[in-house]
């Protein structure tokens, strides 16, 4: 077999980080030809959100006051921030999933044994999983303008802005992917990292102010929502966006939301990342 | 001069067992060996501590004249890893699959490219090339699993049970691609648990049991020592066993470990170790014809893993165990 006579054809190791950059892409390039070959797996991840902008428009829509209005259009326009920060954050139980499949069928076992950099596996996924977030989010958007938001109903904005807060929502999806490689290299089945990546994400993402103000919790209840890494993006899209009932609190991160937004996701993503890259080093199957 | 897999006192323990108790090995450079023993032995945890996938307590382990602990990187540049599970991604081609291994092991897009193309052709997976892998049947996924392995043509290679699973055929042509792989001199280590691939595959066997190499040698050596072959008869009436046990006796291999005839009453079942293979069964049955001793099952039965792992344990039990002698000295 000539394969035995052929050269080694390695490349001698080179800049750390261009090669941790390389070995990323190549990791991030083999999930995304993963994801359009399970188109299935994006449409599941479009139908929750889908589904949570049309039960809460029309359900809770007529019941809620925002700003001491009870108009439902204002309702709707003050629950995107909330449900498109919601749907990043969602984006955790694929990337844990994604990544306690390979474990599972010793795909991290083949990539522990090749001279490549040691975050490229999981930083590639949470990559490719940046992708189908900011595909999700598109779709969201046009979801949400079919039934009736708008952006600048209650001040300025630009598309600068929009944009800006487009890119918050991205960077706080990006920093739950990175909770979710953590939970994927600690549990044993796929299935176990589904759903231990989602039961979570309920109490985060309702204990905040994504879908109610809350001025009307109980003081304990309202300090969690109001200090929320999720109310801080949310409170940020809504000021970027200039939808109605912004916060009034003097919390710091909601007086700062685009500080806070920027600082937590930063920080979820430097802690989560140092010990999911810690698991992957010394994983296990 | 150490071989080119060389393992010395491997130690490594999940929580309070010890999957690994002092390992140790060596390979010399281009030849095989098979690490055989039952599930659960080590042989697992000894290819994942000589692929740097997991740290050893204490040992010391150098792969392709590179120490593991100290270098894991370098280690990782010089083997390839066939793992029992087949590890290929489903959703990617073949093609895909290799490529994307070639990059890791830091080869330019191009030529990752060139070297998939040539292995494809090579593992007889062209045809299949760029359908997912999950259209794979069980012998192609090993046949990618493999190649996946050498995209860079590794001095040394691991193969973790590679055919396990796989029907006779699949199997017969995976260890057929193996033997080409070894000719042209690459080592490598093989687990398995069936004496029947070491058989075929590899230099040297040696025999695995909790976490430590309790036989070392080749194939015939091993066989020889657990016994070769046996006849084994059931007699229809009780009274008849002492006949057919003398009978038996003159073929018994007298002088070696358990070479006399072995008789369980409630089965009516004698066994006796011989050589001479069909003739000798034959001329047994006529024997036993000859007497009027009336047999319900006959038959040739030579060693199996069982016999040659149970001739082992009880071996090292009666003489290497720590806790067993200890055990003895207490009572007196």
């Amino acid at each position: 077999m000539s394969a035995v006579s052929e050269a080694v054809r390695v490349a001698p190791p080179g800049n750390p980080v261009s090669r941790s950059f390389r070995d990323s892409m190549v990791v991030a390039k083999r999930n995304l030809i993963r994801m359009s070959r399970i188109p299935e797996m994006i449409i599941y991840g479009l139908i929750q959100p889908i589904m949570f902008v049309v039960l809460f428009t029309y359900v809770f829509g007529g019941s809620m006051q925002i700003g001491g209005s009870a108009s439902p259009v204002d309702y709707t326009n003050f629950l995107m921030a909330g449900i498109f920060a919601q749907t990043v954050t969602f984006a955790t139980a694929s990337s844990g999933a994604g990544i306690a499949d390979d474990m599972h069928k010793g795909l991290i076992d083949r990539f522990r044994s090749l001279p490549m950099a040691r975050g490229a596996v999981l930083t590639g996924r949470t990559l490719a999983d940046l992708v189908q977030t900011a595909v999700t989010l598109v779709v969201l958007a046009v979801v949400a303008l079919l039934v009736g938001w708008r952006v600048g109903s209650n001040g300025d904005t630009n598309a600068g802005k929009v944009l800006a807060a487009f890119g918050l929502l991205l960077l706080l999806g990006y920093a739950f992917t990175w909770i979710g490689a953590l939970i994927g290299m600690s549990v044993r089945t796929p299935e176990a990292a589904t759903s231990s990546g989602l039961i979570w994400l309920f109490p985060v993402t309702f204990i905040s102010n994504a879908f109610v103000d809350p001025g009307h919790m109980t003081p304990w209840l309202r300090h969690i929502a109001e200090w929320n890494p999720f109310s801080a993006t949310a409170q940020a899209c809504r000021v970027f966006f200039a939808n109605p009932g912004r916060s009034t609190s003097h919390a710091w991160p909601m007086e700062h939301p685009v500080w806070a937004s920027l600082i937590y996701s930063i920080l979820i993503i430097a802690v989560f990342r140092t010990l999911a890259v810690r698991k992957y080093r010394s994983a296990s199957t | 001069m150490p071989g080119a897999i060389h393992a010395e006192g491997l130690v490594k323990t999940f929580g309070d067992v010890r999957a690994l108790d002092g390992v140790d090995l060596d390979v010399p450079e281009g030849t095989v060996l098979g690490l055989l023993g039952p599930n659960g032995a080590g042989k697992t945890t000894t290819v994942r501590c000589l692929t740097t996938l997991l740290r050893p307590d204490s040992g010391k382990a150098v792969v392709a004249g590179v120490d593991v602990l100290k270098h894991p990187d370098a280690v990782r540049r010089s083997i390839g890893l066939s793992g029992q599970f087949a590890a290929v991604d489903e959703y990617l081609t073949g093609r895909e699959n290799l490529q994307m291994v070639g990059q890791l092991y830091q080869m330019r897009a191009k030529a990752a490219k060139q070297r998939a193309a040539e292995l494809l052709e090579q593992f007889n997976l062209a045809d299949a090339a760029d359908r997912p892998a999950k259209t794979y049947s069980g012998g192609m996924r090993r046949r990618l699993d493999l190649a996946a392995a050498l995209v860079v043509s590794p001095p040394v290679m691991f193969m973790d049970e590679p055919t396990t699973g796989l029907d006779p055929r699949n199997r017969q042509q995976l260890w057929e691609v193996i033997k080409q792989l070894v000719s042209g001199g690459t080592t490598l280590l093989l687990t398995t648990q069936y004496l029947e691939e070491a058989d075929h595959l590899a230099h040297d066997i040696a025999v695995v049991d909790h976490g430590r190499v309790i036989a070392q040698g080749t194939s015939d050596q091993l066989k020889a020592q657990t016994g070769g072959e046996r006849v084994e008869v059931v007699v229809h009436e009780r009274e008849h066993i002492a006949d057919a046990a003398a009978l038996l006796d003159r073929y018994s291999l007298r002088g070696l470990d358990n070479g006399d005839v072995t008789v369980e009453e409630h089965t009516r079942r004698l066994t006796v170790p011989v050589t001479g293979g069909a003739k000798l069964l034959a001329e047994i049955i006529r024997e036993l014809d000859t007497r009027g001793i009336e047999i319900d099952d006959i038959g040739l039965r030579r060693p199996t893993l069982d016999d040659v792992f149970l001739s082992l344990t009880g071996h090292v039990a009666e003489t290497a165990d720590p806790s067993e002698a200890n055990g003895k000295e207490a009572v007196k």
